[in-house]
């Protein structure tokens, strides 16, 4: 699976990967639905992290497209919460 | 739904808006180009301006430093002189730098991050646009085979995706730096006003005054005892504060009312 960072690039995630790093997604969202700023940053930290270290960084020359996407690493809980607000 | 999945979405509603526009492949293709070449300018600029707000945080960081130092030294000043009401106002004013030293570092730490961000969009930036305009040529040269076509396709839709993210991660940076700028202007309005005083280390503040007046008042004391000495009417040792006949004057009256009180 390909995930993007934002602000990051794409990392190609190998799939036995994915689990771990779904668990995570389901934690930031968790943290986000409760509004809980300490366990989001430390969920998203996690996630960030997770990404980067089983994900192999693709060279911004590949055009491939991501299935799925990571926060910028750093984002506040609010800030997270305007972009989402984008969607309609 | 997800974190992930519902940003993804909103990264390909973006990404695919940003191509409506092109008619045909040969148009995405070029319009692609223009695109990232004009978010890479775009990115470059905010560089420039993140390096200025991080130099005027470092600037006014520095200049907070040295009034917090100037009035530990004053604390010191005042304690060594008695007056501990004074030591304990430079001490306040003290820890309400901290506070404001403490917020600056907070937003350094975080003009970096923006910073390393910025520079790191910048540069895959550039290179995805020398890859992409000589494989953009190569594939309109040959985009009427039905082959060509999926693949210019796919190469416009990770080109757009990946300016979208460019795109984001600039305007992110862009609403940090002018939460920093509007932030910093205000530290800037509290040294001007004075409501950090003296943090240009120029005019004396009321805190200096005081040691001042405090130490000018002891040399005249101490040459008023001098005086006193070459006249021969010193006192004993302890003659030399006025403080102590009047201390020996206030002991004496309370004596006095005893029997007064009695006598009514």
């Amino acid at each position: 699976m390909i995930v993007r960072i934002l602000g990051e690039g794409r990392y190609d995630v190998p799939e036995a990967d994915m689990p771990a790093i779904e668990q995570l997604d389901a934690q930031l969202t968790d943290a986000m639905d409760r509004n809980d700023e300490t366990s989001f940053d430390a969920a998203l930290g996690d996630l960030v992290n997770q990404v980067r270290h089983t994900g192999t960084l693709l060279p911004s020359t590949d055009l491939q497209t991501s299935g799925l996407v990571v926060p910028h690493a750093g984002s506040s809980l609010s800030e997270l919460k305007e972009l989402l607000a984008e969607e309609s | 739904m997800s974190v992930m999945k519902r940003l993804s979405g909103i990264v390909q509603a973006k990404a695919n808006k940003a191509l409506d526009k092109a008619e045909n492949p040969a148009d995405m293709l070029d319009l692609s180009y223009e695109k990232q070449a004009e978010n890479l300018q775009k990115v470059r600029r905010a560089l420039a301006d993140v390096a200025t707000a991080k130099k005027r945080l470092e600037l006014q960081a520095a200049e907070l430093q040295t009034q917090a130092t100037k009035l530990q030294d004053q604390a010191k000043q005042a304690l060594a002189q008695g007056q501990e009401d004074l030591a304990r106002q430079a001490l306040t004013r003290r820890a309400g730098l901290a506070d404001q030293l403490t917020d600056l570092g907070t937003q350094h730490q975080q003009v970096e991050a923006q910073q390393q961000q910025l520079e790191t969009t910048a540069q895959r930036l550039s290179t995805q646009i020398e890859a992409f305009r000589t494989k953009k040529e190569t594939l309109k040269a040959s985009y009427t085979a039905s082959k060509a076509q999926a693949s210019i396709g796919e190469a416009v839709s990770g080109i757009s995706e990946s300016m979208t993210d460019a795109g984001m991660t600039l305007e992110r940076a862009q609403d940090k730096i002018s939460q920093m700028q509007a932030r910093a202007g205000a530290i800037d309005e509290l040294i001007d006003t004075g409501a950090l005083p003296d943090a240009l280390g120029g005019g004396k503040d009321d805190i200096q005054a005081q040691l001042d007046a405090t130490s000018q008042a002891g040399q005249v004391d101490s040459e008023l005892a001098a005086l006193k000495a070459q006249l021969g009417t010193a006192a004993p040792a302890g003659g030399a504060l006025p403080a102590s006949s009047g201390d020996v004057a206030g002991e004496s009256s309370p004596d006095a009312s005893g029997p007064a009180g009695g006598a009514s």
